[in-house]
């Protein structure tokens, strides 16, 4: 019979008063590749560690843009997060068409909640299986902001999600007083020292599994990928201030990930 | 047979005379005089609403305050106006409510009230108004002066003047405030639209010369009451051959 008779649907209570297709649906988000958000008074930057199927296969994207001022990073099922970065760019439109206006960060992060929300209210539907960390810049400065299935966004100073994201979010915490002031290369730097953490212990970040993107008050959403991104990753490969698995200046093609 | 024979002729009868109530205005107010000045934005209406070409309501305001720093002027049919009017206060009541930190600016206003009216317009239902949308930023006190109509036709200019005034009142408003948009006092501005609205008031048959001004500045906006211009008739007697 049924080992757990309160998970069938995501509009079920169980007696503990946890729905339990909501919780399953929040561990989906841990098997993605890590992405961190952070942002200092000016900016505020993704970076994402991207997985490729195998050898013979590419990566899979890990940041969308949205719009000029909005980015996004995905954690989770792929298929779910292209539809809500579907919708995150129509809302953007939206904005744009009607009020002549970049979409107010809050504004998004309410429209998203409200659309996760009925999926986890009504009967015969299911959450969505897929975290987001999107940034922004809008009238009042930059933003970093959580979604989750569970139609919760939070607003963050720094955050990381996906797999093995607790080491991230531990370098964040311990470092995080110095971003406000922080320039944009130093923050990229800090974010690509808070994924590096995130790596298991034969890996390195390079720049086929890297993505970084940023965004500031008159710096347009932009994406940093593959050999441009060799200046951020050699700067942090000649400090070793971070813990993770020791620098190497050799660039050879990174060992895949074999994890789920 | 029987039912067959019914759905004929009234299928024919449902064949309609074409639409007509959103022709043309009925109640209207006529010209809207806008014009930068050095401290910001000032705009200028008459009181009257006309139903034809009977003087009927002789208190209306056709300026109307949005938020802190913006500015509408309307002529043409009053309802649609007052239609509009409950549709904005709808979208600023919505937008106060989200209570993030984001106000509608003018711009945005503006934009808003484009699409309204360029929507009617494509489904054939046209709001009858030109609109004169002015403002200033709170922040960076940058002047905002737009013209948008019923067909969501829109311009930004440093003078704008609808309806009679557009013939009447622009080539004056051209030749005082262009390329003195930072100069001029406010003093002069309130001259500029006084003998603007008193030229309309002479030559526009369907205008008042009790008018109501209204300036926005980076500290906020001030709507005068009503007040009437002098005028001077005394030339009138010497005028002949128009049939009086």
């Amino acid at each position: 019979m049924f080992r757990n008779q309160y998970d069938n649907d995501a509009s079920t209570w169980s007696p503990q008063g946890r729905l339990h297709q909501v919780e399953y649906a929040m561990e989906a988000v841990k098997q993605g590749s890590a992405v961190v958000g952070l942002r200092s008074n000016t900016h505020a930057v993704l970076v994402a560690l991207k997985r490729s199927p195998g050898k013979l296969a590419s990566y899979q994207q890990k940041l969308y843009r949205v719009d000029d001022h909005i980015g996004v990073a995905i954690s989770g099922l792929t298929s779910d997060a292209r539809v809500l970065s579907n919708f995150m760019r129509s809302e953007a439109m939206r904005s744009k068409m009607l009020y002549d206006r970049p979409l107010p960060l809050f504004r998004l992060s309410s429209a998203l909640v409200a659309k996760a929300q009925a999926n986890i209210q009504e009967y015969g539907r299911r959450p969505y299986g897929v975290g987001l960390l999107y940034i922004g810049h809008d009238e009042t400065g930059p933003h970093v902001y959580e979604f989750s299935p569970s139609a919760n966004t939070f607003e963050y100073f720094a955050m990381a999600i996906g797999s093995r994201s607790q080491s991230a979010r531990t370098y964040l915490e311990r470092t995080f007083d110095a971003f406000s002031d922080a320039a944009l290369d130093d923050l990229i730097k800090h974010g690509l020292r808070a994924l590096r953490d995130t790596l298991q212990q034969d890996k390195q970040l390079d720049t086929l599994n890297c993505s970084v993107a940023y965004v500031g008050k008159d710096q347009a959403y932009t994406m940093v990928e593959g050999e441009d991104l060799r200046p951020f990753l050699d700067a942090l490969d000649s400090d070793h201030s971070g813990n993770a698995a020791p620098s190497s200046s050799s660039q050879g093609p990174a060992p895949m990930e074999t994890e789920a | 047979m029987a039912s067959i024979k019914l759905k004929l002729p009234q299928a024919a009868q449902n064949a309609q005379e074409p639409i007509t109530h959103s022709d043309g205005p009925i109640v209207t107010g006529t010209s809207v005089l806008g014009i930068k000045y050095k401290d910001g934005i000032m705009v200028a209406a008459d009181c009257l609403a006309s139903y034809g070409s009977l003087a009927r309501f002789r208190d209306v305001n056709r300026l109307q305050a949005f938020g802190e720093r913006t500015i509408i002027g309307a002529s043409g049919d009053i309802g649609d106006f007052q239609y509009v009017q409950d549709e904005l206060e709808k979208l600023m009541i919505k937008d106060f409510c989200l209570a993030d930190g984001h106000e509608l600016a003018t711009p945005h206003v503006y934009s808003y009230l484009h699409r309204l009216l360029y929507s009617r317009r494509s489904e054939m239902k046209p709001l009858w108004n030109s609109y004169v949308v002015g403002g200033v930023h709170s922040s960076s006190s940058q002047r905002f002066l737009g013209y948008v109509d019923l067909l969501g036709t829109t311009y930004q200019s440093s003078t704008i003047a609808t309806g009679f005034g557009a013939h009447l009142a622009q080539p004056l408003l051209r030749k005082a405030v262009e390329g003195r948009e930072d100069t001029l006092t406010e003093e002069e501005a309130v001259k500029i639209l006084d003998d603007c609205m008193r030229v309309l008031f002479y030559r526009d048959a369907r205008s008042l010369n009790r008018i109501r001004r209204a300036k926005v500045t980076k500290d906020g906006m001030e709507v005068t009451d009503p007040y009437s211009l002098e005028t001077e008739w005394a030339f009138a007697e010497h005028i002949v051959g128009y049939g009086a």
